[in-house]
């Protein structure tokens, strides 16, 4: 078996494969879709920062700083809705998933490349539907469209629900296309126990995308019924329960966060193995638990409402239910520490992400305890406490991941490398903004700053003024982050097939990969078997181990 | 530095301890803080101490017997925090049940949620907007909104419940400290949400029924003018109306008394005291040309005395210039 070792960018691969732009919309390559996710993904990316950079300039003094309460009302709605619903919930299965499942399977494509097509048009045409609420009346309602505010207020909430709503049928077709792929086109020697976690993460998402997101549609749809058509279902004055939308859109949103964080910490399971040179601790423990998570996670989405009037029993249970979710991920973190124990742990940029991952949603984490418990959550709902909560577990969890994923399989998708120094420095900065954009607000919200407030009481000044600061060092990383990238793109090295020594895979073609993805069908094996690479100067990256060489040293 | 970071009165997180839960809630808040502080410093400790120790570095060789599991490890790991959680959960449930469960000797008020303010009404069917309790008694409020979804949060106290329109939410507390605390809205609301905030005042043993008494006597108590100013603060016009001529909802009441006023349809009238009794009980009967009939009508809800105070304080507002938003008059 020969695996390419070298870098393709300049023969025939994905990116040279088919010239122009129609080449590229009516693509069925799941790279070239990836891709095109990714392009449009960041781009959600930048506009959500833009409007969290003006919600902490307004936050800046207690007053009105630059806009009044209904601008600032409607820069937080679409920051959350752009971030959750155009960024997070696809970022890491349709953009990195999209480009690496197929590899990692050592297939040519996903199962049904033209439904993945569609699954990008219908992000697209849902992204416009919500974008198109901001130029006639922005959005004022928040992220979550609690009724029955959202049927009263005169924004167009129906713009934005629409475009909600379409969005959930491309999660849908991305979930049934990895869970059939990952079915029908694992090689007949990969197992299931022999598959890299990244595909177990991205599983147990799926699972999750197909069972929870249709109900979100419903609720979007009835909701969509009362506005539009005045049937009364979650107004009181129609005679509806205002409630009952917080459960139907609380038992989607709950596993929601889950197809956030399951698919990062699958990247952090690649991750941790892959730069601690050594086979990842506890494979089957991390593999089980992406499906534990899952199947539990339907179960817990009461405790969003343990304010709102449930039964006492209720609470009880979803208080317990919730604490037991935690128990997979808290055993992921072990054994990703454990992974670092007797290896050879390498600070490459992916890495930093990783490690700031553990530390980030290390905090978001045990933060949900305070919230999972009755009698601390009952102080410390809609304070500042869950907005700082769950932006350590998005943003340091999810976010962070995504970042680390982009770093480490750029070379992969663009055949570049980037300057390391650089992308380095850019972590850095964005781990420092961010801990100090966001550890302000526990203490704020312990304290009693409610969230969504456009003016607050001047003692809590200082605490904003910090986190206002922390947002702009955070926005500076960033910047410099994206700078790197764009640098490499015209001014990177070439990358090799394997710059990292990986044993998934991808690693196993070259860099970019040709159109259909292997030159020879690859043989897997251990994914985590990394020893069987050895550093060779001459290629530039990590070249398989001539065999019966007795392990990955020199 | 334990008391300093976490705060037995009122420290680095946690607001003072005004209610009988507050300290219950407070040392589950503690309990789960230190297992947290210990687990993290545990993680991130070992994965610098790893990262240290197991870099990669010239001369540095991996050991080759690292193990990939470790079923003993693994099962402990995960049941030590499986008990620690359910401790926080059964603790967390226990504190909620008091919390939860008014004792049968409560006093009653009821609070009514509305874009955006609070308003409380006392058994005696005194109207305000600020609370008021006695310490050291417990208060079972029955509240209910008026439009949208409201929350009533009281730091101090550690309790919040959400406040629905079509049903009753109930809460309860025992105030502990004497003084006056910030009441927030924690459920967002709309374009007010961030002002819809008010004070409860925890009065000392006998200052309550005083307080109560005077309040609900302001008309005997005070002149006219001054009751009218109160109520005009204290029963929502000010939501509407301003009295320094700049515009609402409503039209400004400066310099409105005897002076005429334009009607819907072009009818004029002189607002006299009569006009302005109308206005009040039956607000659609005459409505002011420009303005949308939005005002509800006080009827049962303003005593004749009330009224008549209101008047009179309008009254002392007819004699100063008029204001640029006054829309429909001359
Ligand atoms: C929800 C808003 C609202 C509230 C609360 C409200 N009003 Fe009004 N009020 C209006 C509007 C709008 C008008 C003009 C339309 C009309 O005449 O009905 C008005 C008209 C009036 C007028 C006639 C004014 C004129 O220029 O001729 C008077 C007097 C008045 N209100 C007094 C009061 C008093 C006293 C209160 C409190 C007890 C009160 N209003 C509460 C909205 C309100
Ligand atoms: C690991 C254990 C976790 C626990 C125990 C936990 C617990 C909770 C609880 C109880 C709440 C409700 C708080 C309230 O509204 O009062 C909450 C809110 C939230 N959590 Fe978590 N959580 C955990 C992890 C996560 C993860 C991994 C994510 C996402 C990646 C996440 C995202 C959120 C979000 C978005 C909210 C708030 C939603 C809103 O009100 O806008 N949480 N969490
Ligand atoms: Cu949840
Ligand atoms: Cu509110």
């Amino acid at each position: 078996m020969s695996v390419p070792v070298g870098n393709a960018l300049h023969q025939d691969n994905y990116l040279t494969h088919g010239k122009g732009w129609k080449s590229w919309l009516f693509t069925l390559d799941h790279k070239r879709i990836g891709v095109m996710y990714l392009i449009s993904i960041l781009a959600s990316f930048l506009l959500g920062g833009v409007f969290a950079l003006l919600v902490r300039m307004e936050l800046w003094t207690p007053q009105r700083t630059i806009m009044d309460a209904n601008t600032y009302n409607q820069m937080f709605t679409l920051h959350g809705a752009a971030m959750i619903f155009l960024f997070i919930i696809p970022g890491i299965p349709a953009a990195l998933g999209n480009f690496i499942l197929p590899l990692m399977l050592g297939a040519k494509d996903v199962a049904f490349p033209r439904l993945n097509l569609l699954s990008y048009y219908l992000w697209v045409v849902g992204a416009v539907f919500a974008l198109v609420s901001i130029i006639t009346g922005a959005v004022d309602t928040g992220w979550t469209f609690y009724t029955p505010y959202s049927t009263t207020t005169n924004t167009s909430v129906i713009s934005i629900t629409f475009g909600v709503f379409i969005l959930g049928f491309s999660s849908i077709f991305t979930g049934i296309n990895f869970i059939v792929s990952i079915h029908k086109l694992r090689p007949p020697t990969m197992t299931w126990f022999k598959m890299p976690l990244f595909l177990w993460s991205l599983y147990g998402t799926a699972l999750i995308q197909i069972l929870a997101t249709p109900v979100l549609g419903i609720t979007l749809l009835l909701l969509l019924a009362e506005r539009a058509l005045g049937v009364g279902i979650f107004d009181p004055a129609l005679g509806g329960d205002p409630v009952l939308f917080q459960h139907f859109f609380w038992f989607y949103s709950h596993p929601a966060v889950y197809i956030m964080i399951l698919p990062a910490m699958g990247i952090i399971s690649e991750l941790v193995a892959t730069f601690s040179h050594r086979h990842i601790f506890g494979y089957k423990f991390i593999a089980m638990s992406s499906i534990a998570i899952a199947v539990i996670s339907f179960l817990v989405w009461g405790h969003h409402m343990f304010v709102s009037g449930q039964s006492n029993l209720a609470n009880l249970i979803f208080s317990i239910l919730t604490f037991l979710v935690a128990i997979p991920s808290a055993v992921k973190v072990f054994n990703w520490v454990a992974t670092m124990y007797k290896g050879e742990v390498e600070l490459a940029t992916p890495m930093l992400y990783a490690l700031a991952f553990l530390f980030l949603f290390g905090i978001g984490g045990l933060t949900g305890l305070f919230l999972g418990a009755l009698a601390t959550d009952v102080h410390l709902t809609d304070t500042y406490f869950v907005v700082a909560h769950f932006h350590y577990t998005m943003f340091g969890g999810t976010a962070i991941a995504f970042f680390g994923g982009l770093f480490y399989w750029w070379p992969k998708i663009t055949g570049r490398m980037y300057r390391e120094k650089w992308a380095r420095m850019a972590a850095f900065l964005i781990f420092i903004g961010f801990n100090t954009a966001f550890l302000a607000q526990f203490i704020m919200g312990a304290q009693g700053m409610p969230r969504r407030y456009y003016n607050y009481l001047p003692e809590f000044a200082p605490y904003h003024k910090v986190s206002t600061i922390g947002a702009f060092v955070l926005a500076v990383g960033f910047v410099l982050a994206a700078a790197t990238l764009l640098h490499s793109l015209y001014a990177g090295e070439l990358a090799p097939a394997n710059p990292w020594g990986a044993a998934t895979l991808e690693w196993h073609t070259s860099s970019p990969p040709p159109h259909e993805n292997f030159e020879t069908q690859p043989v897997p094996g251990d994914p985590y078997d990394v020893d069987q690479w050895v550093y060779d100067a001459a290629a530039g990256g990590y070249v398989l181990a001539p065999a019966g060489a007795s392990g990955g040293r020199a | 530095m334990k008391s300093w970071l976490l705060g037995a009165e009122r420290g680095f997180m946690l607001p003072v301890q005004a209610s009988s839960v507050a300290p219950a809630v407070d040392a589950l808040f503690k309990f789960i803080f230190w297992v947290s502080a210990f687990f993290f410093l545990l993680i991130v400790g070992l994965m610098l101490f790893f990262v240290v120790r197991f870099r990669r570095r010239p001369g540095y060789q991996k050991p080759t017997e690292a193990p990939s599991h470790n079923t003993f490890l693994e099962i402990t790991w995960s049941v030590i925090p499986l008990v620690l959680v359910m401790i926080m959960g059964f603790w967390g449930f226990k504190v909620f049940l008091d919390l939860n469960t008014p004792p049968a000797n409560a006093y009653e008020v009821q609070v009514t949620g509305q874009k955006w303010k609070w308003l409380f009404t006392y058994p005696n069917g005194h109207v305000d907007e600020t609370l008021h309790v006695p310490v050291d008694q417990p208060v079972r409020l029955v509240m209910t909104s008026e439009d949208v979804i409201h929350s009533f949060f009281v730091p101090a106290f550690r309790v919040k419940r959400d406040v629905v329109p079509g049903r009753y939410t109930k809460l309860w507390f025992r105030a502990t400290k004497v003084g006056t605390y910030p009441v927030f809205c924690a459920e967002y609301c709309g374009t007010g949400h961030s002002d819809m905030l008010t004070t409860v005042e925890v009065h000392e043993p006998g200052g309550f029924e005083r307080w109560l008494e005077a309040a609900s006597n302001l008309l005997n108590t005070l002149p006219p003018a001054e009751a009218g100013r109160r109520l005009y603060q204290t029963r929502g016009c000010a939501q509407c109306h301003s009295v320094d001529g700049t515009g609402g909802i409503g039209p400004t009441l400066k310099g409105l008394y005897g002076h005429p006023v334009v009607l819907r349809g072009g009818n004029r009238v002189t607002a006299d005291e009569n006009y302005i009794r109308e206005s009040i009980l039956e607000p659609m009967a005459k409505v002011v040309a420009g303005f949308d009939p939005v005002m509800p009508t006080y009827k049962g809800r303003l005593k004749d005395q009330e009224i008549t105070a209101l008047v009179a304080f309008l009254k002392t507002l007819a004699s100063e210039d008029k204001g640029p938003a006054e829309q429909g008059r001359e």
